[in-house]
């Protein structure tokens, strides 16, 4: 099955949910709400066809500063392998700048749990219900988010 | 070293000068590998052809059975009030290497969460420059060392 197909189940079967898709370079990105998105992990993980068992990357754009962008800033970014049949699927979110929250998937996939850490702790980020959301990569008392377009490089 | 032949089977020399050569040629390095310099200083270690051992440094893991603490690689904000904790466990006389550019001067990570050298941590005594330093490098910034703790003084005030 190739990232098209997967694409078409995806919004067969959550039709309200899917935004769009885009391909570029042979690679398939879905873009959804995030109301979801938890609901979209699980089918693409425990459906027999696809098995999405492998997060390879979550992640996070940042567009306040990309020319000509509309929508919300942050833009949450999950990549999926399947191990048993190989075909990968890329799920985009767009998540809003005054209301940065958005549901964890760190029970769908465990790694997840410190993906999510480390794009709370660059970003700022609010992943719901995550087991133990806090900093991963700069000390607990950090005050800021430093991948965030206006965070100058050398800091405060 | 050796000061005056007195007759034979006799030398004469000064405490200082023993006590720093034997002191110099024993120094056992606490090995902080934070980054990539720890590849190249991993190499000087263990590599037959810059063999470590033949000056006499054996690498012991805790700091408070050592004398040398090498800090290779780049030191992040997160980690600097532990090295200050390491060093403040070593007995004295005690030195500080600062292996790399990121560990003489922050190297290019001049951002928001590296430190700018490790010298604003711990007092450093010889800077090795490079990035990463070749493991001959490494070897005459020991060398470096060595000179150094010969010209210390402890009788003579």
């Amino acid at each position: 099955m190739d990232s098209q197909q997967i694409a078409k189940m995806i919004e067969e079967r959550f039709a309200g949910q899917v935004l769009g898709t885009t391909t570029f370079a042979g690679q398939v990105g879905v873009s959804l709400k995030k109301d979801m998105i938890r609901e979209v992990c699980l089918f693409l993980r425990d459906e027999p066809t696809l098995t999405m068992d492998h997060l390879a990357d979550l992640t996070a754009v940042d567009f306040s500063r990309y020319p000509g962008d509309q929508g919300p800033r942050f833009e949450v970014v999950y990549n999926l392998i399947s191990i048993p049949f190989r075909h990968r699927i890329r799920l985009k979110v767009r998540v809003p700048e005054e209301n940065p929250r958005i549901p964890s998937v760190a029970g769908v996939w465990n790694t997840a749990n410190w993906h999510e850490r480390e794009t709370y702790d660059l970003m700022g980020i609010v992943f719901d219900n995550h087991p133990d959301l806090r900093r991963i990569l700069l000390p607990e008392d950090w005050e800021g988010h430093p991948l965030r377009k206006e965070y100058p490089l050398k800091g405060y | 070293m050796i000061q005056h032949v007195l007759e034979e089977g006799y030398v004469s020399t000064t405490i200082d000068e023993f006590l720093n050569y034997c002191r110099s040629c024993s120094i056992w390095p606490m090995t902080f590998g934070l980054a990539c310099c720890a590849i190249e200083m991993i190499q000087y270690y263990s590599a037959p052809q810059h063999d470590f051992d033949r000056f006499g440094t054996v690498p012991r893991p805790s700091p408070r059975q050592s004398d040398l603490l090498l800090v290779a690689g780049t030191l992040t904000k997160k980690m600097a009030p532990i090295v200050r904790r390491v060093y403040d466990q070593m007995p004295e006389p005690r030195y500080v290497i600062a292996m790399g550019s990121c560990a003489c001067s922050g190297g290019i990570f001049n951002t928001y969460s590296v430190v700018q050298g490790v010298d604003n941590i711990v007092p450093v005594d010889v800077y090795i420059p490079g990035c990463p330093p070749r493991p001959e490098a490494l070897m005459n910034g020991i060398v470096k060392l060595q000179e150094k703790i010969k010209q210390e003084h402890y009788v003579r005030k």
